[in-house]
């Protein structure tokens, strides 16, 4: 496959039919929210776009996010993306290894200055460089070598948007997002633990589309699929607005499939697409198999106080220091009381009858 | 601080000081109005102090008839967000988590458009009731800085409390769930310092009340 | 010793207990008393707010019966009372409230109100804030024996007038009789039929009675002007003779705050419960009623309404017995549309009657008793309280009504059956 070759021909190479690109270009934008109008223009722009150089530095991370890639929707279009981008570098799936491999990324860097692609997994350690390291380099100097020539910067999965669970408390590699050492790049977060694979490939597209980064929010994740709150698109919704929630995993309010809001769902502040797109090529999402939403796709999701624990709880023991509250005012109040018993005795001992001849001023 | 840490900081940390002071003071203020003491009534009873002070501490709750004609505004307005907000402070799904999680006691929530509604005609009645005290000769003439201050922060949880439920405004929705947390540990901490007290000690006082009024005989 | 702020303040400690702290804890400044007062809806002046008029006894409650009031005081943060406050509050708690107790009854959060003002006056008087008119009243109570200073020659005058018209003994002094009955200055002075009619009724009932000639005031100033040694003085001369006499009960006669010195407030002044009963005349007569022992002829076929007296009534737990008393002797008995608990004072109780002073504010008050009347247009008032019948005639003449104001027991007196009738009128 030659790097010169369209993603139009590419696909045509694989045998995909003009009639399926299409049909997978609506989807695409319908997933990014765009409107049908626009079906035509992304086949267009698709069918030409050169297929572009790609880097994938994986730091501090658990491999998920790849799986999630390669795994779940193979073998699909979204599968077939990869293979048509030229996924230079990247430790997982490429076939060459120790110095070769770096040689490859080299060469990448290279050849495609100023217009390869970044995608970046896994948190970055600083408070010792040698905590993580690749064929001798530290995973900083390797991330800042690699952007500097980088057009753009994906940030895969919630490690490197956030810091993930590296980063959670306590933190003992000191681990820090891509947008904490990058400051002079454009910077997509596709953050969740893992990302939703079609939300990965999206956002590729969308950037070989139309050669611009897509809209974030204030996270900077792309709002075509970080937009709307797990709790405003869940199927579950109309019981929490019914004030129908599951106590337990196995009451009759679990079996009847009612809101997991007390066991400690965070759908309310929790920005991403599964109550949508789904998992396992649309075949569920955590909700719909009875489990609360983590927050995964959330900054600091490990921190939050407790996967079981609803992000409005106390997360200390209230009640006892209510007790001890009670009893520490009770005591002070008896103190105080005494003090005003005794001031009010001062005032009567302090009394003077009144007579008829008291009753006007002195002087 | 990130957003993460906010939310839990008023969770955690603030939510124990708040409650501390909240308690603290409320404890100290009733033990202090009790131990004042009150003087044995030597008249002869004519009718029961005790039933008559557990009386009025219900029927006070209902306005005589001339005060409904005369001071209707009040009358309604004061209704309306007393409701209001004990409805929305109660019976919210997760503020009865919150209480679950406290006093260990469960019951049912209404439904979230209920308490949607609820809570915009609770802050509009809350609106309201602040031009009126502008307004109005009487109110305006008795009203006190602190009368002010229990308005604002018994208005905030309401407005913060809208916001993070539709998570509308510039924060991240994290955010605006620790600045709703935020003002009503604001409101706990102001509590025992004001006027808004008279939510625990309108019972004491209507029962002093109707029992003054019961020994004598009469329905107060 | 004269009257100083520091007494004042002083008396302010003393009467500061749990209702009168949990009332100042609760007030939220809602406003509501002030359309409860007569004072404030016929001024339209927001000074006249009950619990407006309380401000100096409960920055003194704050000041020092509170933990951050008194952290406020130890920090400077906040200002004493001084003297030429509570000279500018006289007004307010002796010329523009009658102790009526309405807006104890309206305050949603239950602050009595009156209860308050009662023991604010404590405090006034010892600082000298008390108004002339009280302080010459209650000068005369504790050395002539009578607000008004009515002596005992002129009751025995009126008393043999009495027996001269109705050819019935009016009993003085008699040891062991069932009841003693007080009177009040007013009804010496001004309604002396009065004894008359309690000699024909309880004649026809079969009680024995007496007055007593050292203590035949039923009036106490000392709780008008709020000052409770004075106070406890008149009482003590009450029981005194009630105890030498040795009688079942004390009547307290048609006066407002004379049934509540003696009923309610008295024993607490002198410290002891009575070895007698009090009741007020209302009370006595509707238990002879209910025994059949009063027994009424003929009806007043005019349109009645009754007003009841704010301390014999609202504060004092007399409200259905001089319905049942009316009921007897009235065809067309019709009730004000705010009555019984709710009923509007007829501006001059509390000690302000006696104040002259506040004259014009009380009768720019009786509006509000206009109001009522003009609402059910009766043909005559009934009362059972000689200030109230004196200040609701002054304040009718004021406003240019003609309306007799009559006594309950005169009336019911009228209508004995047995007797010689002066027969219904009209």
């Amino acid at each position: 496959m030659s790097k010169d070759e369209t993603l139009g021909e590419a696909l045509r190479q694989q045998g995909i039919s003009r009639r399926g690109f299409l049909k997978f270009c609506a989807a695409t934008a319908s997933m990014m929210a765009l409107p049908p109008s626009m079906v035509p223009a992304i086949a267009a722009a698709l069918e030409k776009a050169r297929r572009p150089s790609v880097i994938w530095l994986s730091f501090q991370e658990c491999t998920g996010c790849t799986e999630s890639l390669t795994r779940s929707h193979s073998p699909t279009v979204e599968g077939l993306i990869f293979d048509v981008i030229s996924l230079d570098y990247h430790h997982t799936l490429q076939a060459a290894s120790g110095t070769a491999a770096e040689a490859a990324r080299e060469t990448a860097i290279e050849e495609n200055y100023g217009k390869y692609l970044l995608i970046v997994d896994g948190s970055i350690p600083t408070a010792n460089p040698g905590y993580s390291t690749i064929a001798g380099v530290s995973n900083v100097d390797m991330l800042k070598e690699v952007a500097k020539g980088a057009a753009a910067i994906v940030a895969v999965g919630s490690c490197a948007a956030f810091g993930g669970i590296p980063h959670a408390h306590p933190n003992p590699t000191g681990a820090v997002s891509v947008s904490d050492l990058v400051k002079d790049k454009p910077i997509i977060n596709v953050p969740g633990c893992p990302p939703i694979p079609v939300v990965i490939s999206g956002v590729l597209l969308h950037y070989l589309t139309f050669g611009a980064i897509p809209e974030l929010d204030s996270l900077s994740r792309p709002k075509a699929y970080y937009g709307q709150s797990i709790h405003d698109r869940c199927y579950r919704r109309p019981f929490y607005d019914k004030g129908l929630f599951a106590e337990g995993f196995d009451d009759e309010g679990a079996k009847k499939g009612w809101c997991l809001y007390k066991l400690g769902c965070k759908g309310p502040t929790t920005y991403n697409a599964c109550a949508t797109t789904k998992w396992n090529a649309g075949t569920s999402f955590p909700i719909e198999s009875g489990h609360p939403c983590l927050g995964c796709s959330e900054p600091d999701f490990w921190d939050g106080g407790g996967f079981y624990k609803a992000l409005s709880m106390p997360t200390e023991d209230i009640s006892r220091t209510a007790v001890y509250a009670i009893g520490a005012g009770a005591a002070a109040g008896v103190a105080l009381g005494a003090l005003n018993r005794a001031k009010k005795a001062k005032a009567t001992k302090a009394h003077e009858k009144v007579t008829i001849n008291d009753l006007e001023k002195g002087n | 601080m990130t957003e993460t840490e906010l939310l839990l900081w008023v969770r955690g940390p603030a939510l124990q000081v708040a409650t501390v002071i909240f308690l603290v003071g409320v404890a100290v203020r009733f033990i202090e109005i009790l131990m004042l003491g009150r003087q044995k009534d030597l008249a002869e009873a004519r009718g029961s102090a005790l039933a008559g002070g557990l009386r009025t501490i219900v029927t006070r709750s209902v306005p005589d008839r001339g005060t409904i004609q005369r001071s209707t505004f009040n009358v309604v307005a004061g209704y309306v967000f007393h409701v209001g907000f004990f409805v929305v402070l109660l019976f919210f799904a997760p503020h009865i988590l919150l209480f679950h999680e406290v006093l260990g006691l469960n019951w049912p929530a209404l439904p979230t458009p209920v308490i949607d509604a609820t809570t915009v005609v609770t802050i509009i009645a809350l609106l309201a009731v602040l031009v009126h005290r502008v307004l109005h000769p009487v109110m305006r003439f008795l009203s006190r800085f602190q009368d002010y201050l229990a308005w604002l922060v018994t208005i905030l949880p309401l407005v913060t409390g809208y916001l993070a439920f539709h998570r509308v405004g510039v924060a991240p929705p994290p955010t605006l769930i620790a600045i709703h947390i935020l003002s009503v540990e604001l409101l706990m901490v102001v509590f025992p310092f004001t006027k808004l007290m008279h939510a625990v000690t309108l019972f004491m006082a209507r029962y002093y009340n109707g029992a003054i009024a019961g020994y004598k005989g009469v329905k107060s | 010793m004269s009257a100083s702020l520091q007494r004042g303040i002083n008396a302010f400690k003393e009467q500061i207990d749990a209702p009168v702290a949990s009332f100042f804890s609760s007030c939220v400044r809602c406003g509501l008393c002030a359309n409860a007062c007569l004072f404030h809806t016929e001024t339209g002046d927001p000074k006249y707010t009950p619990i407006h008029k309380l401000e100096p006894l409960r920055r003194v409650w704050q000041q020092n019966y509170t933990f951050w009031g008194r952290f406020a005081k130890a920090l400077g943060l906040s200002r004493a009372v001084t003297d030429d406050e509570l000279g500018e509050w006289e007004t307010l708690v002796y010329d523009s409230c009658t102790m009526c107790g309405r807006c104890s009854m309206v305050c949603p959060v239950g602050n009595d109100i009156a209860y308050m003002i009662r023991k604010m006056r404590e405090g006034m008087a010892a600082a000298g804030h008390a108004p002339e008119g009280l302080i010459g009243a209650s000068q005369r109570a504790v050395t002539i024996g009578s607000p008004m200073g009515v002596k005992l020659p002129a009751l025995q005058a009126q008393i043999r007038h009495t027996e001269q018209e109705t050819g019935l003994k009016i009993p003085v002094d008699v040891e062991g009789a069932e009841y003693m009955l007080l009177l009040s200055s007013m009804e010496i002075m001004n309604f002396p039929e009065f004894i008359g009619a309690i000699a024909k009724i309880l004649k026809q009932a079969g009680v024995s009675w007496t007055i007593a000639s050292e203590a035949f005031e039923a009036t106490n100033s000392g709780i008008q002007i709020g000052v409770s040694e004075i106070a406890a003085e008149l009482v003590e001369r009450v029981v005194a003779a009630a105890e030498k006499l040795k009688v079942k009960g004390v009547i307290s006669p048609e006066c407002g705050h004379a049934y509540m010195a003696i009923r309610w407030e008295g024993p607490n002044l002198i410290g002891r419960p009575y070895s007698f009963r009090v009741v007020h005349i209302m009370e006595l007569l509707d238990e002879l009623r209910e025994q059949g022992r009063l027994k009424t002829t003929g009806k007043e076929s005019q349109r009645l309404t009754y007003h009841d007296p704010c301390q014999v009534a609202r504060r004092g737990g007399v409200v259905k017995q001089p319905r049942n008393l009316l009921n007897m002797v009235a065809e067309d008995f019709v009730e004000m549309p705010e009555t019984g608990t709710m009923n509007w004072c007829c501006g001059a109780g509390g000690g302000v009657s006696a104040n002259e002073r506040a004259d014009e504010i009380r009768l720019k008050a009786f509006n509000r008793k206009k109001k009522q009347l003009d609402a059910i247009r009766p043909d005559a008032i009934v009362s059972a309280c000689s200030n109230c019948r004196i200040y609701l005639e002054d304040g009718l003449e004021e406003y240019g009504m003609d309306m007799p104001v009559l006594s309950l027991t005169e009336t019911i007196a009228e209508h004995l059956a047995g007797t010689e009738q002066t027969g219904s009128k009209e």
